[in-house]
C-alpha cells in the first residue's frame, strides 16, 4: 500500500482531543475563523464542496455541494432552515462515526457551522443513536465549551453569524438513520419514512428546508474550506475523492476503525492493515460497507474499495463497513441474522417490506435449523425480487433484499445442502429464543 | 400521576430547542424512563401526554416504536446483548449462554430476584470491538466469557 496523508484520526489520539483547548491548539476552528473573517461568501463555500466533489460517507454517496445547493435561496423562500446530521450508526458493521465524536467532537461542530453559514440555517440537529450515551454526552459538553468560547449562539466570533447547535437523542429504530425517517423522529413521531418528493431540501424538518448529513461528511468540511476542494480532489479515484473511515470486523487479527485513502484494495486492508485473516483462514465472504451491500466472495477481495468499482462487481461501498467471514462461517446463520435484523427494523408502513422480510426472517431461520423446504430458495429469490427495488417509500426493503439476492446467487449450492441434509453442516452453536419487537 | 418537578423544569428548556414542542417527545422519554423505574409505565405515558397536550395513546404509539422505550419493569440491572452479525462472528453466543447462565435468565427475561433482565439487541455500533454488552447503559466490549464475570461481579 503507497504512503498517504491521514487527516481525519490524527486529532482522536492526542490526550483530551475532545476539549476545545486541544482542538484549537490543532488548528480546530482556523477553517470558521477564515469563513467568517475573511470572509468567504457561502456561494464561495458551496462552490468549494463541488469542486471537492465530496461524496456523503453515510451510505448512499450523494455528492454534499451538490445537496447543499439544493437548499433554496432565502431570498426568495424565507422560512427557517436546518442542518440534521445524521450521527443514528446503526448499519450493522458501522462504528466509524463513533470515533469522530467521541474522540473529536468539536471537528463535528466546527463542520456543522460552516455547512450552517453557508445553507444560512437556523440551527442544527445532531441526531445520535440514543444507545451512544458517550457520544451524546461529548458532544453535548463540547457544544457548552464552544458556546462558552463565542463559538456557537449568537454572533459567532463577533460577527452577525448566529447559530444553534442542539443535541437530540434517539431510541434504537435503524430506521430512523433513514433521512425522512430520522426527520419525523425528529419531529417526536414513530420513525415513518415519507414519500420523496417533497425532498428534504423544500419540505424537511417541521415542512421547512433542510439538509441531512452524515457525521463523517459534516467532519470533511473544515479541511475542504482550509485546504480547498481541489486539495480532495486530488486524493482517490475519480468518482470517489478524500479519505474515508474504514470500519473492519468479523473474522480479521486486528478489527477496528481505520483512515484509508480511496483506491486501496479491500485485500490490502484485509491483509495490510487488518493484519489478515484470524486463525490462518481464508476470507470466505464479506460485506463491503454494512449488511445492506450484497456479499462478494473471498475471491473478489483483490476489488478497489471504492463507489465504482464495487458497483461493477455488484456490489457497493455503503458506510464501508467491511464485515470479513472464515471459512468456516455458515451463510445460512449469517443470512438468518441479517434476515431477523431488517425483519425487527422494519416500519411497517409498505406491505412488500412488512412481509417480505418477515418471511426472509422465517426461511433463513428454517434452512439455518435443519427444516428448509425444496422450493426455500427460489422463494427467497422470488420474495426478494418482489420487494425490490425501488418498490417501497424508503430503500429498507431493498437493504433486505440486496444481501439475499446476492446470498441466492453466490451460495446457492451452499444453502440448497442444508436443505437436502436437513441440517446445516457449518452450523455454529445456537441458543433458541423468539425474537422481541 | 404529575411529572416531578426536576423533570417539568427540565422539559421547559428542553422544549425550547425546536420550533415545536412536540420533538421533545423521545428525549423526554429517555429522562422518563431514566428516572421513573426504568420503563415507561401507563402513568408516565399519560402525564406525558399531558405535558405535550397529545392523547396518551400518541405517545403509546411513540414509545411501542422505539426498542430502547421498555414498555414493562425490568430488573434492577438491564444487560443488553448484541446479537447482530458482527459480534456474533466474534462469539455472541457464547456471551449470550454465558450472561444468562451467570444471571440466572434467559433472553427477553428477568431473574427471579429481579436483579437481572437479560435483552438482546440488534447492531449498537461496536463492530470492531466484537463481542459487546451494554450494562445500564455503558458498553463493555472486546469481551471474552472471564471478563463477562469479572463486570457481573461488580454489579451490586
Amino acid at each position: 500500500m503507497k504512503p498517504f496523508e491521514k487527516y481525519l484520526l490524527n486529532r482522536t489520539t492526542l490526550p483530551n482531543s475532545h476539549t476545545l483547548a486541544v482542538y484549537q491548539a490543532n488548528g480546530g476552528y482556523k477553517a470558521l475563523e477564515k469563513v467568517l473573517k475573511k470572509p468567504m461568501t457561502p456561494a464561495e463555500i458551496i462552490a468549494e464542496m463541488k469542486a471537492s466533489n465530496l461524496r456523503g460517507r453515510g451510505g448512499a454517496g450523494f455528492p454534499c455541494g451538490m445537496k447543499w445547493s439544493f437548499m433554496p435561496d432565502p431570498a426568495k423562500d424565507p422560512r427557517p432552515r436546518y442542518l440534521a446530521v445524521n450521527a443514528d450508526e446503526s448499519e450493522p458493521g458501522t462504528c466509524k462515526d463513533r470515533v469522530l465524536m467521541e474522540k473529536d467532537p468539536h471537528g463535528l461542530i466546527e463542520g456543522c457551522l460552516i455547512a450552517a453559514y453557508a445553507m444560512k440555517l437556523q440551527a442544527v440537529y445532531i441526531y445520535v443513536r440514543g444507545e451512544y450515551r458517550k457520544s451524546y454526552d461529548t458532544l453535548l459538553a463540547a457544544i457548552a465549551e464552544a458556546r462558552k468560547a463565542g463559538l456557537v449562539g449568537k454572533r459567532v466570533m463577533g460577527t452577525d453569524f448566529s447559530c444553534e447547535v442542539w443535541m437530540h437523542k434517539g431510541a434504537g429504530a435503524y430506521i430512523c438513520g433513514e433521512e425522512t425517517g430520522l426527520m419525523e423522529s425528529l419531529e417526536g413521531k414513530r420513525g415513518h419514512p415519507r414519500p420523496k418528493p417533497p425532498f428534504p431540501a423544500g419540505f424537511g424538518l417541521w415542512g421547512q428546508p433542510t439538509t441531512v448529513n452524515n457525521v463523517e461528511t459534516i467532519f470533511n468540511v473544515p479541511f475542504i474550506v482550509e485546504r480547498g476542494g481541489a486539495w480532495l480532489a486530488s486524493i482517490g479515484t475519480q468518482n470517489s475523492k478524500g479519505n474515508f473511515l474504514c470500519g473492519i470486523s468479523g473474522h480479521v487479527n486486528k478489527p477496528g476503525v481505520y483512515e484509508l485513502p480511496f483506491g486501496v484494495t479491500a485485500r490490502e486492508i484485509v491483509d495490510e492493515v487488518a493484519g489478515g485473516i484470524w486463525k490462518g483462514r481464508k476470507c470466505k465472504a464479506w460485506f463491503p460497507g454494512g449488511s445492506s451491500c450484497a456479499l462478494l466472495r473471498g475471491e473478489d477481495l483483490d476489488v478497489v474499495l471504492d463507489h465504482d468499482s464495487l458497483r461493477a462487481k455488484g456490489s457497493s461501498l455503503g458506510t464501508a463497513a467491511m464485515i470479513v467471514m472464515d471459512d468456516t462461517t455458515s451463510i445460512a446463520r449469517v443470512m438468518e441474522i441479517i434476515a431477523r435484523f431488517y425483519d425487527h427494523e422494519s416500519c411497517g408502513q409498505c406491505s412488500q417490506c412488512r412481509e417480505g422480510t418477515q418471511w426472509l426472517a422465517q426461511i433463513f431461520h428454517r434452512i439455518a435449523t435443519g427444516h428448509g423446504k425444496p422450493d426455500d430458495v427460489a422463494t427467497l429469490e422470488s420474495l426478494a425480487k418482489g420487494m425490490a427495488p425501488a418498490k417501497t417509500i424508503c430503500a429498507l426493503a431493498d437493504a433486505a433484499a440486496i444481501p439475499t439476492l446476492s446470498a441466492v446467487r453466490i451460495f446457492k449450492s451452499e444453502l440448497e445442502e442444508c436443505i437436502r441434509q436437513a441440517k446445516d453442516p457449518l452450523a455454529p452453536p445456537r441458543i433458541e429464543y423468539a425474537g422481541a419487537h | 400521576m404529575a411529572l416531578p418537578a426536576k423533570l417539568v423544569q427540565e422539559f421547559d428548556e428542553l422544549v425550547t430547542h425546536y420550533p415545536q414542542r412536540r420533538a421533545a417527545l423521545i428525549p423526554a422519554l429517555h429522562r422518563c424512563q431514566e428516572e421513573l423505574g426504568g420503563w415507561i409505565s401507563p402513568e408516565t405515558m399519560e402525564a406525558l401526554a399531558e405535558y405535550f397536550a397529545i392523547e396518551p395513546v400518541e405517545v403509546y404509539g411513540v414509545a411501542s416504536f422505539y426498542p430502547m422505550f421498555r414498555l414493562t419493569p425490568p430488573g434492577k440491572h438491564v444487560i443488553s446483548v448484541c446479537h447482530n452479525i458482527s459480534c456474533e462472528l466474534r462469539g455472541a453466543t457464547q456471551i449470550m449462554e454465558h450472561v444468562c447462565k451467570k444471571t440466572g435468565t434467559k433472553p427477553y427475561g428477568t431473574s427471579a430476584d429481579g436483579k437481572f433482565t437479560v435483552w438482546p439487541v440488534e447492531c449498537q455500533g461496536a463492530c470492531a470491538n466484537a463481542p459487546m454488552i451494554d450494562v445500564d447503559g455503558v458498553y463493555h466490549e472486546d469481551l471474552t466469557t472471564e471478563k463477562v464475570d469479572s463486570i457481573l461481579g461488580g454489579l451490586a
